[in-house]
Parts: structure tokens; sequence; C-alpha cells
């Protein structure tokens, strides 16, 4: 079990800054995941961990130990990649057996920990098998056990679940997150679903721009994004965000006649951040958003969709601003009527436009 | 940024991916490379570096051992390329001087005389550089262009014994063409089409049909059917759709198809040989037998070849774009 | 626009029947979507109508009239590939042209221009008109083959997946776009995909297919609410619904390798059965019926899946907004009984 500790790592290729300076420090038995969007740089900063990419400068530290100019495989680590890459011309068990024959260790050792493996990830009537002949949740399963076998201080996952097909991918969720319950082995995992990272994560690193642009808890990322960014990423939809000016404790929306009257517990914070008077973004996810008849904020339906136990409503507030709520079942909108609806207010949020900060309540006090 | 996907968990990586790391290393490397593709192409440039100069080199020079590297150059080769001559009497030849001391002989002339010889008519080189240009032009556009509808019509039809069929066709390439001159000969004798252009055009169009077809199949099965399909449905025949559709993208492997057709009509030599005599002969076999009245004509043979080099040079070197790509058979996305 | 009708079409390709009978009708104006997992026939069914595929039986109308012998150019569908169908040699402009420009239809080169330029308009991708589709971001790709498909106002729009190559913020976004475009434009629209989400949020009627049969046609409420079996009930929903094998003993039913029974609903239920149970209908509460062990919470912002297990089985909750349950706590929770779902031995609902 181990500690993982990047300090001040950064990765350049040429003139292209693929991940800027970042400290981050992953506990031991934690599992974090690293989430963004293609070419955020998350998957350069765990091929770092794992030694398989060369750090421009900074220092990695596991465990303490600097292993930051370590041969991968000197470094007591696991990775687990997207394709699987299992090697299709031996069977499952020789598949998951090879790391520990490279290793050198005796037959019997590895028949006991092969064994152990595979009783963990009930695999055991797969182990004759090709790779080639399995279905892609099972190869994972075989990868995972690969992994596994060798108890590294630490797993490394580039997006296992993405080469899944949707069925296999929410199950295999549970189980890789079952098997962290079961090991408590520290695990960084990255992903650019954000329905994963929420699922699973103990923290999440969101990053974009080859930078991170927060570290939280699920709850804190959901609740609390730190930026615009966050906000939008996180979440399905992502958060509102409507544009408004902010005076006198209220906010004047673009467009319609739409004031919304900010909670008293954020008055004092937002004449702070905007000097009295200003631009303004207010967020709230689309569970926040309370249909009513006397809600103060109005717009057209756009399009409507039934999610399952609830429906999507997408609500147009003015000519270039779509807005998502989250409605009950037993209401009924047609494209073209008009809704309205009051905000949460332990559920609102802003942000500032220009910096694309949140403004917090902290700051003020 | 290079995705690598080859490694299990543990399992040791190669340095060479991290390049960034051992760049001095990969200097070397690629400069030991550099040398060792130059020193093969310099190995294979050498005897068009001989045929080169040995066109411009005069008979006493051509003979010469050890050969000359350094020699004072002449158009003789050329001369006796293009003219057919004979032999100035000793009578005429101070007429002849005279002629020439006056500015009254070309440069050709003057140049025959001076190997006591005198320009009596063309040569048939032109004619036999013409043949060239029409069978090898003619049938590599036959053959491209048929090959192009049956690679076409393999790629997207279901056709009855298609690998059979596939399979067939390459097998005309199995033989080497000598085994058939024979059987070749005495049907075209036949068939009156000895000695003419539309037999040989139709011989290389057969010839080359196997290798059209089989490397135009491959440009055409990497193009996604759903440009077609789509066409089809937007309201276009399937010609229009071929034609409109796969057509533009296709250019890059017609393009090294033409090339590589192009290049065996052009420089094929066994058939033209056996089946041609006159009319037909194209310039091959010619330069090949070019035998002056005083024994072998080698600078006449290397200017010979030089002039033949010159369209598929030209040919390949507008190409060459289309070719690299099309060489590697799609190796390389687009 | 027009209504399309399709009876009993067989297909048969060397080795397999891909269509088994299959029956159903988009009407005028609908936005019919066919739902199937991988090799479910949704594609072949999708190119019959087109006329890219010839089914072996059955018969194809248009308003009422046979369409078997026409070509694909004569039927006027418009086709919406799930990719590649851009072509790469013309700009946007010539590619939106395209179809207009078609030796069928032949409309002079200022007509063109102007429907170009208002279904440009539309979808919000004026700006590209002068780009090489090569250079477009997937987004962008699929927004001109739709533009591409509403140009020349065919008699039904065939959509092959045409979202599932987009990642997952800009899939949402041109869901949207294109139900609301469907709506406006009252297009007649046939829509195939495996994702069960865009089925249920764009669809007016959807038909499950499976292994070249039909398992259910009705509306997004019908198949969430009263799936016609197992597999129809499995395929919808995320997380996926609770499928126990269940008996009945005294008016009471019993979960198998479970303690958990409950009192049976009015049902002639068989002895045996299986029942189904959606994730939201497992309400956690303090004083709940029903007790079992938190196993996993997997908090995903809006809502929580929690795995609660009682004896060998994991019930999946789905719960709103987040939780402070920690993983090995005895949690309590209740059943919406209405909601219950039964089927019998072979998969089929009972009523």
């Amino acid at each position: 079990m181990a500690t993982i500790e990047l300090q001040k790592v950064e990765k350049r290729f040429g003139d292209f800054q693929a991940v800027k300076p970042m400290d981050l420090t992953i506990h031991d038995g934690e599992f974090v995941v690293l989430l963004g969007p293609s070419g955020c740089g998350k998957t350069t900063t765990l091929r770092m961990i794992s030694g398989l990419e060369a750090v421009t400068s900074g220092t990695i530290l596991l465990d303490g130990r600097n292993v930051t100019w370590l041969h991968p495989s000197e470094r007591d680590i696991a990775f687990v990649f997207q394709l699987y890459a299992l090697y299709p011309h031996i069977s499952v068990r020789d598949n998951i057996a090879f790391p520990l024959r490279a290793q050198g260790e005796s037959k019997e050792t590895i028949e006991k920990r092969v064994k152990e493996v595979v009783d963990l990830l009930q695999i055991g009537h797969l182990l004759d098998a090709r790779p080639g002949k399995l279905s892609g949740g099972d190869q994972q399963r075989v990868a995972l056990a690969r992994a596994l076998v060798r108890r590294p201080a630490a797993f490394l996952m580039d997006e296992p679940l993405g080469a899944l097909d949707a069925d296999f991918r929410e199950s295999m969720r549970a189980e890789i997150k079952q098997l962290h319950i079961d090991q408590h082995a520290t695990t960084v995992y990255v992903t650019h679903d954000q329905v994963e990272a929420m699922a699973m994560g103990d923290r999440i690193v969101v990053m974009s721009d080859a930078e991170i642009q927060q570290i939280g808890t699920p709850s804190e990322v959901y609740y609390k994004p730190a930026n615009v960014f966050v906000a939008r990423f996180i979440g399905s939809p992502g958060m509102n965000l409507a544009r408004g000016h902010y005076s006198e404790g209220r906010v004047r929306l673009k467009g319609q006649n739409n004031v919304y009257a900010v909670p008293d517990d954020w008055q004092q914070a937002l004449g702070k951040a905007l000097g009295g008077s200003g631009d303004v973004l207010v967020g709230f996810r689309p569970e926040a958003a309370r249909i009513s008849a006397d809600g103060p904020i109005a717009g057209e339906v756009y399009a409507t969709e039934l999610q399952g136990a609830y429906v999507m409503l997408y609500i147009n507030i003015n000519e270039d601003e779509i807005i998502h709520i989250r409605a009950e079942r037993i209401h009924q909108h047609q494209i073209g009527d008009t809704v309205r609806f009051d905000i949460d207010p332990r559920m609102v949020r802003f942000f500032d436009p220009a910096s694309e900060r949140a403004i917090t309540r902290e700051a003020a006090q | 940024m290079a995705t690598f996907y080859e490694t299990g968990p543990g399992y040791p990586v190669t340095e060479s991916i991290r390049v960034d790391r051992v760049s001095p290393t990969a200097r070397r490397i690629h400069a030991v490379r550099a040398f060792v593709v130059l020193v093969f192409a310099i190995i294979t440039l050498i005897p068009v570096f001989v045929m080169g100069i040995t066109a411009f080199k005069s008979r006493a020079d051509v003979v010469s051992v050890p050969p000359k590297i350094i020699f004072k150059p002449t158009l003789e080769g050329f001369v006796f390329l293009f003219t057919e001559r004979a032999v100035v009497s000793k009578v005429r030849l101070p007429e002849f001087q005279k002629k020439a001391e006056a500015g009254e002989l070309s440069l050709f002339e003057r140049i025959a005389l001076n190997t006591g010889q005198e320009i009596t008519g063309p040569s048939d080189y032109v004619d036999r550089l013409k043949n060239s240009l029409i069978i090898a032009g003619i049938s590599t556009i036959l053959s491209v262009g048929l090959g192009l509808f049956a690679a076409y019509a393999f790629s997207r039809f279901p056709i009855g014994g298609k690998d059979d069929l596939l399979f067939f066709i390459l097998s005309t390439r199995m033989l080497p063409p000598v085994v058939v001159t024979i059987p070749l000969f005495l049907m075209y004798r036949q068939l009156g089409l000895h000695d003419s252009h539309l037999g040989m055009i139709l011989l290389y169009t057969v010839f080359n049909l196997s290798l059209s077809v089989w490397l135009l199949k491959g440009f055409i099965d990497e193009i996604p059917i759903e440009y077609e399909e789509a066409a089809l449905v937007d309201g276009y025949t399937r010609f229009q759709a071929f034609y409109k559709i796969v057509l533009p993208q296709a250019v890059t492997g017609i393009a090294a198809t033409t090339v590589f057709c192009l290049i065996f009509a052009w420089n094929e030599y066994a058939f033209a040989l056996m089946l041609t005599s006159d009319d037909a002969r194209t310039a091959p076999p010619s330069i090949a037998t070019m035998l002056g009245r005083g024994g072998i004509e080698w600078s006449a043979i290397a200017a010979g070849s030089l002039g033949f080099l010159i369209p598929v040079v030209i040919v390949t070197f507008a190409l060459r774009n289309y070719l690299l790509r099309g060489v590697t058979f799609g190796a390389i996305r687009r | 626009m027009s209504h399309v009708e399709l009876s009993n079409i067989v297909k048969r390709f060397p080795g397999v029947t891909a269509l088994k009978g299959i029956s159903f009708d988009v009407r005028d104006g609908e936005f019919f979507v066919l739902l199937g997992p991988t090799g479910a026939g949704k594609t072949t069914t999708l190119r019959i109508i087109a006329g890219l595929t010839k089914q072996d039986e059955g018969t194809i109308r248009f308003d009422g009239e046979s369409v078997d012998a026409l070509t694909p150019a004569e039927r006027d569908t418009a086709f919406v590939f799930q990719q590649y169908s851009l072509y790469p040699t013309m700009t946007v402009f010539d590619n939106l042209a395209f179809p207009l420009r078609a030796p069928s239809r032949r409309l002079p080169e200022d007509e063109i221009r102007k429907r170009v330029e208002v279904t440009a308009e539309k979808l919000r991708i004026s700006h590209l008109l002068d780009r090489k589709t090569a250079h477009l971001s997937g987004g962008e790709m699929q927004r001109v083959s739709i533009g591409r498909a509403i140009v020349r106002e065919p008699r039904i729009f065939l959509m092959d997946e045409p979202l599932s190559n987009l990642d997952a913020k800009l899939r949402e976004a041109l869901r949207v776009e294109l139900q609301h475009l469907q709506k406006v434009e009252g297009s007649t629209t046939l829509f195939v995909t495996h994702d069960q989400i865009e089925a249920l949020t764009m669809a007016d009627r959807i038909a499950v297919l499976d292994l070249g049969r039909i398992r259910q046609i009705g509306t997004p409420e019908d198949i969430y609410d009263r799936p016609a079996d197992t597999f129809v009930a499995q395929l919808v929903g995320t997380p996926r619904i609770n499928l126990f094998p269940a008996r009945r003993e005294n008016n009471h039913l019993y979960i198998e390798g479970s303690e958990l029974h409950l009192p049976a609903p009015t049902l002639d239920l068989p002895e045996r059965f299986t029942l189904g149970i959606r994730p939201e209908d497992i309400t956690p509460s303090p004083d709940g019926a029903f007790a079992g062990t938190l196993q996993i919470t997997e908090p995903l912002g809006v809502e929580t899946i929690l795995h609660i297990r009682s004896g060998e089985r994991t019930l999946q909750s789905l719960i709103p907004g987040m939780t402070d349950l920690r993983i090995g706590d005895t949690v309590r929770f209740d059943l919406v009984q209405d909601r219950l779902h039964c089927f019998d031995l072979d998969g089929k609902r009972i009523n």
C-alpha cells in the first residue's frame, strides 16, 4: 500500500504543454479519479506516475521514495489499460500468471496467488479459455486479475471501462468499486466520464487545459464547483449558468422580465465579490429548479425528454440560453408552453463571468 | 502523443518510447539510417550513371579499360542513335570537308563526318519510341479503366465465386512471360495480330489487368460504402455515385496503379521481342539489338536508353505525391 | 411527409435470418425509434426501407402504395448514417447541395443556394459552408449530415445511430436539437439506436427489436412503465431494473435467496415467477418494512445508486441527491407496491 505524491510535476512535448506543473497527494488506500475531457493531460499524468512517460520536471514520490527516474518495472505499480492488453495466444491462466513468472516466482506461489485473485473476481470458469473468446467485461476482469496478482503498491487504471458496452460498464463500475472496498489498494483512475468519476472516486481531480481545476469529493465537485468549467463538466446535463446583472440583492437575468431575488445569506458575498453590483452567472442544478405558477423566472419549453423516472425540460429563458429543469413525470409540457420556476435557495451558486471562478460565502467572511 | 497499449502491467517498457530522454542516441541512429539509405541509393544509381556518361562517350572512350570517368563528351552516340549512315567514299571526302568548312553541314552531319560516315537517313528509333508510347499508353489506360470497374464490382457486389475468380485473375501473373510467348506467337500469327499495335495493346492490357484489379480493389475496399449509399438515397444512380463519389477518393490508388502498369508495359522486353518485328516493334527490343555495322554501338544504346527513360520519369515524377501514399496501400491514414 | 408501413418483412442472410417478420407503421409527423442491441436487425430494417437492401418477404408501403419495386432514389427517403457519409472531397456547401443537384431533381442553382442557406441557418452551420468536411469536428460533421437530410424535404428521415460516435455532452446537445427540429418541422422520422436513453428521450413511439423480432411497440411511457417482457424491462432504465426469481406462497411473495417477502398483489400469479423492481421504486426510509446491508454507494450527483445486500441478492436503489449512509450500514427501505413488475418464467409480463 502506498501514498503517491506529485510535486510540481510537469510535462512538455516540445512546445506543447501537456501538463502544467501540478501538486497532488494521493493518500494510502484512496481511490482518486483523474477526470477531464480528452487532451486535458489526465492520461499523461497517469503515465508519468507509472513511468511510461518521463517527467519534464518535478518529483514523484511513492511512499516517500523518489521514483521519478525509476523504470516502470521498479516502481511496484500495476497498470490496467483500456484495451485490456491481454496476450491473445496464451490462456487466461497463463495471462494472469505472466507477471509472476516474469518475477521468477515458484510454481506453488504462482498457483496459490492466481487462485486467490481468480476467486476474488469469480473468473474460475474462464481459466482455460483464450482471451479472444471472452466478452469485453470478462476480458477486463482478467486484466484486473493480472494487475491484482502482483500485489502492487498502487493501481493505475486508464479508462478501463472505456471499451465496454454501456451495460457492462455499469456493472463493472460497481465491481471495481467493490474490489477497491475489499482491497483498499491505492488507486488512480483516469476517465473522461463524469458519471464514472462521481460513482467511483473517493476524491476527484478535475483537469482541463493541462491543469487541475478542482480537487474534491464527489459531493464537493457537484455542489461546490470551483469554477464554470467544473460546473458545466460535472453532471448530466451540467449546471445551468444563467447570465444576469446583480445589484441590490437582485439579479436581473438576460432577456424577458426575469428578476431573481438573491437569498439573504448570499447577498454579502455577492456584494463584496462584485464590488456592489456587476455581471454575474447564476448557477443551479436541473434538480434545484422548482416549477411553480408564481416562480420568478419564466421561459418557453424548447424540448422535453422522458428520462426514466422523471422528465427533463429544456427551457428557453432568452433567445440563446437554454436551461435544464428536472421535473416530476406528472408535469406535462408541450413545446412552446411557458413555464415559471424558482430555484432552491440552498442549491444556488454564483460565478464571476470575467474570471469564471465561483463566488464563495467563505471568502466574504 | 503516441499511444502505447502493448505493455502488460509491470512488463518492462522499452527505452525507445522515452524519446525525449534518449535523444542523443536517437540522433545517432538516425544518422546511421540516413547513411545506409544513401549508400543504397548510390549503389542503385551507379548503372544509371554509367549509362548516362556512356551516352556521351566516343567509340574509343566506350571500350577503354579501365573505364574513363573523365573524357571529352561527344554527341556521337546520339548521331548513331537517330540516323542511318554510310561510309563516305574516299572520292567524295574532300567535297564533304569543303562543305564542312563553309558551315553548310549540320551538327549531326559534322559529327558523322568525324567518324568517316555520311548520314543517309533517319533511323527507326523515333518510330520505335512512338510505338512504345502508343502501346504502353493505351494499354495502361485500358487496364486501369477496366480494372477499376472490375475492382469496384469485386469490392461492392456479391459475386458468386468471388475469391476463386480473384485468385484466377492473379494466377495469370504466376507464369514467367517467356513460357507463354511461343503459344502466343502461334496464336497471334493465326489471328493476324502478329506485329500489330492492337495485338501488343491487348496483350499488355490482359497482363496488367490482374495487377490493376488487385491493387484497385484494395483501394476501393477502403472507401466506406456509406458514401455511395448516401448518394443512392440522395437520388443518384449507381454509376453517378461511382463517378462522383468513389472516383475522386480513389485518385491515389488510380495514380499508383497507373504508374505500375505503365512501367510494366513500357519496359516489357520478352513479348515485344517475339511478337513484333517492325510495324509494332517497341523501344526495348530495338535498343538492345542496335548493332551498328562496326559491332555493338554502346554509346548509341546508352543514348537510346536515356531517351527511353524520360517519359516514365516524367509520369512518375508528376504522380509522385500520390505514389508515396499509394504504394503503402493505405497504411498511412489519409 | 408520409405514412410508412412495414408488413411482415423477412430478411435472410447466408446462415442467419436477420428479420423474422417485422410489422409496424410510422405515422405522419411521428418520431419513431427502433431500439435494440447490436445484431437485433435495426439497421437492416432501415436499409430495407431506404431500398439499399432488398427484403425476402413482405411489403413496404409509403402512403398506402407499395415501394418494393422502387430504387433508393425513387423512394425519396433521407438517410443519416452513423458516420462517413460526408464527402471528404467537397465543401460543406457542396455536401448540402449534393442531393439537390441529383439528376432526378435538378433544381436551379439559385434555388439550391437558398435552400442550403436556410438549412445551414437552422442547424447553425452557416459559418462552415466553405470548409472542406475533413476539417470539421465530430459534432459539426453530424450536423452537416443531418442538414443534408433535411435540405431536400424527403418523405421520411431514416437515421442510423447518428449520435453514437459523439461524446456525451455533444450527444446530449444534438439530441435536444434534433428533437426540437423534428417537432417544429413535423417531419416523419425513423431513428435507430441501441441507446435506451436516446429512445426514451426522443421518441413518440418506440419499437423494441431483438434477434429479428419485435418485442414491444409503444410510447416511451408504455415501454418504461409496462415492459412486455424481461428483455424490454432490462433494456430500458439506468440503473437496470432489479429482477429476482420469486415464489408465491400463502398470499405472500418471497424473493428467492433472500429474506425479503411482501404481501402478494391482486394478480393472478403462478407459483414461480420473476419479480422486477425499478431502482427508483426501492425507497430507503428509517422505518421501512425491509432491511439490508449497504454494500456500495455510487453518488452520481443528481442521484445516488445504493447497492443493498439482502441474503445473496443485491438490490439497486436509486435515490435523489447524495446520501450520508455509510458502507456496511443497515438500510431500511420500502417498495412502491403498485409499481412492481411480474413476469412469468418465459419472461412475459403478467398483468
